[in-house]
């Protein structure tokens, strides 16, 4: 059992520590200690990732209690990829707040890794109460970071947002209540063969959590009924923070993704794919209502927190479609839309602060100090977010749209994406000409921007080409992980050992 | 004593989801508050409700009684806890920032 599987939920927890102790020696101790932890947490997750190219499930047992009676961390694929989008995420996030940003308040960083903790603890778990715990952390410490830097109206949207979670964590409760009084167990891989051994007159419980759960997830990850917290909490976070609350949503889809393929997955019997029926459409019309928000802001910030709505709605399309081909497509787009976002929030705030009091919103304003560097960036922003080709967006569409051909479903699928991608080809197009054309020449506000930032802007918008030009390693790699995901039989045996394992019927005949 | 939990569960989800409806963010905690006891009396209950039975191993115990609930819901309560002081803290913040206590920030128009 190697330890390292612990060292993404440790490491900043640690590091977090370490700052809130030497927080008297100032600014430099304090960042050089985070970005360091960041940097080692990046490393760690590449070499986490290395290991599952094989298609092993490395399981931690937390003080080595064993499987369905202790907590486990189950490391596969998909959770290795996501603990490393978050970590290359937050080390550009991290790096942004460099700036000065993250001296607007108390403890930016230790909030910062905590919030790491949570993440990378919820996608490694693997025991249902262990996720409302780790889910728990990432929230109190976006709580605060939401808060980060004051203001009336980060209060106004941190209330809202703060309010509608602690709802969520409530019905988390209650889902997790009735499935341990039903099955007796928490222990995700354990939960997925009591499911299939259920009782007939146990079902209909499960089946309310198991919705429950996704209304939950759903709540997180901003589907449709759900989402309209996002934009004015997203909009209103500091920068960096913004940046940062991109994985968040991701966090949601990564949980449905995860109890919908394996606790309901294939081999859940009757109660099998309970959430896929309502993903596609509730994806497609969540990606609907995103693109007319993107259509109708009238503040960068807000176009860019809608355009995130938009990315989860394409996802959940995406994963609704349930074949192998639709989920890697969008694992695939998930890397991408988290990350070019990530960088469009950054890259807002480095435009709203070179145009002075205008800020963000889409009116006359002093001419920004550097117009050539920031359209270029701009344009390559929103030729990703949109889908253009050559970059990584387009790649992510034509994927999805090339899984949804044979499906039933296919002209829906094909439409909304389609339509929503050429209603924010407008509205970009619209923001790129009233922020760097339509201005007023005389006001400039001299304002430039710090090389630190920069770095980080430039940074997170590249990985769109480079995700482009090793489009097919990364592809491949998301197939590969979108199949273990179809099997979830293997994860059940990774993690409670080939013994436990309910009796399959053979079909092999003596001769 | 089944009828008796669940009724109470019922009465306070109620009494919360009531609360929880209204605009003033001081009735909203406890709305709130009210919701996550019903909560973890749910979450203790999901154990099957038995009285003076082992927790632990015991050799001559007839019926266990199930200790994870508790565990749960110790955890629960720790987590419920601590996020509600954050909420009245923010519900201070917000009425400092705001002016007042509606929890869009904006002042009843009566």
């Amino acid at each position: 059992m190697s330890h390292w599987l612990i060292m993404p939920v440790l490491l900043p927890m640690v590091a977090a520590i370490l700052m809130l102790l030497t927080a008297r020696l100032g600014r430099t101790v304090e960042r050089s200690i985070s970005l360091l932890s960041m940097l080692g947490l990046v490393a760690i997750s590449v070499a986490l990732l290395n290991t599952t190219l094989g298609g092993d499930y490395q399981v931690y047992a937390v003080g080595n209690w064993v499987a369905p009676f202790g907590i486990v961390l189950v490391l596969d694929r998909l959770s290795a990829l996501m603990v490393l989008l978050t970590s290359v995420l937050a080390l550009f996030s991290l790096l942004y707040a460099c700036n000065g940003q993250d001296r607007d308040g108390r403890h930016f960083h230790v909030l910062f890794h905590m919030q790491l903790m949570g993440l990378n603890g919820a996608f490694l778990t693997g025991d249902l109460f262990n996720l409302f715990v780790f889910f728990e952390i990432l929230l109190i410490a976006s709580y605060g970071l939401l808060l980060h830097g004051g203001g009336p109206l980060r209060s106004r949207a941190g209330l809202h947002y703060v309010i509608l979670n602690l709802a969520g964590s409530a019905l988390f409760l209650v889902a997790i209540g009735a499935l341990y009084g039903m099955l007796g167990t928490l222990n995700m891989a354990d939960l997925a063969v009591k499911v299939a051994q259920a009782e007939p007159e146990q079902l209909r419980l499960i089946h309310i959590s198991a919705l429950l759960l996704m209304v939950v997830f759903g709540l997180k990850a901003a589907l449709l009924p759900l989402y309209f917290w996002l934009p004015s909490a997203y909009s209103s976070a500091s920068p960096a923070v913004a940046a940062l609350f991109a994985i968040m949503t991701k966090v949601g889809i990564y949980s449905i993704i995860r109890m919908f393929m394996l606790v309901f997955g294939i081999e859940a019997g009757v109660l099998s794919h309970l959430a896929q029926p309502w993903l596609l459409p509730l994806g497609l019309v969540t990606l609907a209502l995103g693109a007319f928000g993107v259509l109708a802001s009238s503040c960068l910030r807000r176009q860019v927190a809608y355009l995130v709505v938009v990315s989860v709605g394409t996802l959940m399309a995406g994963v609704g479609l349930l074949t192998v081909e639709s989920l890697a497509a969008s694992l695939y787009y998930l890397l991408h839309s988290t990350l070019i976002t990530g960088g469009m929030f950054l890259l807002a705030d480095v435009i709203a602060r070179q145009r002075g009091d205008v800020g963000s919103q889409l009116r006359l304003g002093p001419t920004v100090t550097q117009p050539l560097l920031l359209s270029t960036l701009f344009f390559i922003g929103a030729l990703a977010v949109v889908g253009l080709p050559p970059l990584s967006g387009f790649i992510g569409k034509l994927l999805l749209l090339q899984a949804a051909v044979h499906e039933p479903s296919m002209a829906w699928f094909w439409a909304v994406i389609l339509i929503a991608s050429f209603f924010a080809l407008i509205a970009l197009s619209r923001t790129g000409s009233a922020l760097f054309l339509k201005t007023d020449d005389q006001a400039v506000t001299g304002v430039r921007v710090e090389s630190v930032s920069l770095i980080a802007v430039v940074a997170l918008l590249l990985t769109s080409p480079l995700l482009a030009f090793y489009g097919g390693a990364v592809s491949s790699f998301t197939t590969d992980a979108a199949e273990q995901l179809m099997q979830p039989m293997n994860y059940i045996e990774g993690v409670l050992g080939s013994q436990q394992l309910p009796v399959v019927a053979t079909t092999e005949v003596a001769p | 004593m089944e009828i008796l939990i669940s009724t109470a569960i019922g009465f306070l989800v109620a009494c919360g989801i009531y609360l929880m409806l209204r605009a003033r963010t001081m009735d909203v905690v406890i709305g709130l508050t009210l919701l996550s006891y019903a909560v973890n009396l749910f979450l203790f209950a999901s154990g099957r409700l038995v009285s003076n039975s082992a927790a632990l191993i015991s050799p001559d115990a007839a019926a266990y009684a199930d200790p994870l609930p508790q565990a749960l819901v110790l955890t629960a309560i720790v987590i419920g806890f601590g996020m509600t002081s954050f909420l009245v803290v923010l519900a201070i913040r917000a009425f400092g920032d705001l002016g007042n206590d509606h929890v869009d920030g904006e002042a009843s128009k009566k």
